[in-house]
């Protein structure tokens, strides 16, 4: 066992303060200690995307992060996409478009494709399908949740 | 499927980093940079480093510079910096076209182009690219800093020449000269997994004629390199058919391809010709 660490993590513009071994994940301590159980860990090797976060802005995979190196950072979760209990227009574009039938993938996908979108809300098909290969989904086979995306960015950019 | 306990180490310097790993290299210390290796390897228990080196906050090791015709990329330099060209030359055209090859994007937006060297996987496309470019890699410890060919750097599977208290700080690659065609291809079962096996071309024509032709092979064998001797077929010809055939046969002849469950190594070697060729095809018709 090695020591405990204390550190501020900032969740969704929330700060939490836990107390962590340095071999634990961002995953886990998001979910375990700062309770925020929306992002999901899959595989835990950063193979299927579940576990999809955030960081200053851009997609991780928070399961191949340690918590200790996340201090200072702004990380952002699928808890964090609804403002004032509206979803946001790629969250409803995702039930719109039945791009999620469990929806263990879908918070990964959710801040995979958010992370993209708010980068480049011009992304051409070929490159939004590359990035979102990046995930695994079961259920839909891919193609309601290119659909999704593709119609939220179309939302996105009308309210711009 | 929880990494085993470990010193966490958070150094602010190089000379802080590699006085670290100089007192823990013995005891199993290894340097985490983007982690997007060393974590799953963790995770899986395959490696319990007793101390990480979290390089990730060094000062200046984040910077990408031109210096002396190289391009320097530093210790921290994600993937995804490549994504648009760092330089306005054919490297930065180079590297952004083979960067969309590695993983996925969010995997590219914390892996860095020198922990993938100094990981030295078969199938890493930067290595295939350090191999045939001819990269610099600057070793620093605190015994001082040494510059390593990337010809004497690679040394089998996931096996480099770097001793085990020195921290690659830094690749130099050259800016190749305007003029130089490029084209890179690999082959895997699906987006994003490990290729089977890549090839990196580039020459010029000068005068009708191919000069400085590089090709290097990566995923085939356990190291990538240049193959001389396909080059050899290169230079000096006309591009089109015939010397692209002849380069192609002279890189597939010259493999000694690793063989898996999934992939004889006549396998290996047919895609390694098909990859060259298609590959100079592609430099040709940029």
């Amino acid at each position: 066992m090695t020591e405990k660490t204390d550190i501020t993590l900032t969740v969704n513009g929330r700060d939490f303060a836990v107390t962590v071994e340095p071999r634990r994940t961002l995953a886990d301590t998001i979910r375990d200690d700062c309770g925020q159980t929306g992002t999901h860990i899959g595989c835990e090797h950063g193979v299927c995307g579940a576990c999809t976060v955030l960081l200053d802005g851009e997609p991780v995979r928070s399961c191949l992060m340690f918590a200790v190196q996340a201090e200072g950072r702004e990380i952002r979760t699928v808890e964090g996409l609804a403002a004032d209990g509206a979803l946001s227009p790629l969250q409803q574009a995702f039930i719109d478009n039945h791009a999620l039938q469990c929806g263990f993938c879908t918070p990964g996908f959710l801040m995979l494709a958010t992370g993209v979108l708010e980068r480049d809300p011009d992304i051409g098909e070929d490159e939004l399908r590359e990035v979102l290969s990046s995930n695994l989904c079961r259920c839909t086979g891919y193609q309601n949740i290119v659909k999704a995306v593709k119609s939220a960015a179309a939302t996105m950019k009308a309210g711009r | 499927m929880k990494p085993a306990p470990f010193q966490y180490h958070a150094p602010k310097t190089v000379a802080d980093a590699v006085a670290l790993l100089a007192a823990h290299a013995g005891d199993d210390g290894r340097i985490l940079a983007g982690g997007q290796s060393l974590v799953p390897t963790m995770a899986f228990r395959l490696a319990r480093p007793a101390h990480l080196i979290d390089i990730n906050n060094v000062e200046g090791l984040d910077c990408i510079a031109e210096a002396g015709g190289r391009l320097c990329i530093g210790a921290t330099v994600r993937h995804a910096a490549f994504h648009k060209p760092v330089t306005a030359g054919p490297l930065g055209a180079l590297l952004s076209a083979v960067v969309r090859h590695i993983a996925h994007y969010p995997i590219r937006q914390r892996g860095t182009f020198c922990g993938s060297l100094a990981h030295a996987d078969p199938a890493s496309e930067w290595c295939c690219v350090a191999a045939a470019l001819d990269a610099e890699l600057v070793a620093r410890s605190a015994r001082g800093e040494r510059v390593i060919q990337a010809a004497a750097f690679f040394d089998g599977a996931m096996t480099t020449t770097l001793a085990e208290d020195e921290l690659l700080a830094e690749a130099r690659l050259p800016l190749l000269p305007e003029g130089t065609k490029f084209g890179f291809q690999e082959f895997s079962r699906r987006a994003g997994d490990f290729a089977i096996a890549m090839a990196l071309v580039a020459f010029r024509v000068e005068g009708g004629r191919i000069a400085d032709a590089r090709i290097g092979i990566g995923g085939a064998e356990p190291a990538a390199r240049r193959i001389a001797k396909a080059e050899a077929a290169l230079d000096g010809a006309a591009p089109g058919k015939d010397a692209f055939a002849a380069a192609a046969d002279a890189a597939a002849a010259a493999m000694d391809p690793m063989e898996d469950v999934n992939t004889s190594a006549g396998y290996r070697r047919d895609l390694v010709r098909t990859l060259v060729r298609r590959a100079l095809e592609d430099a040709a018709a940029a």
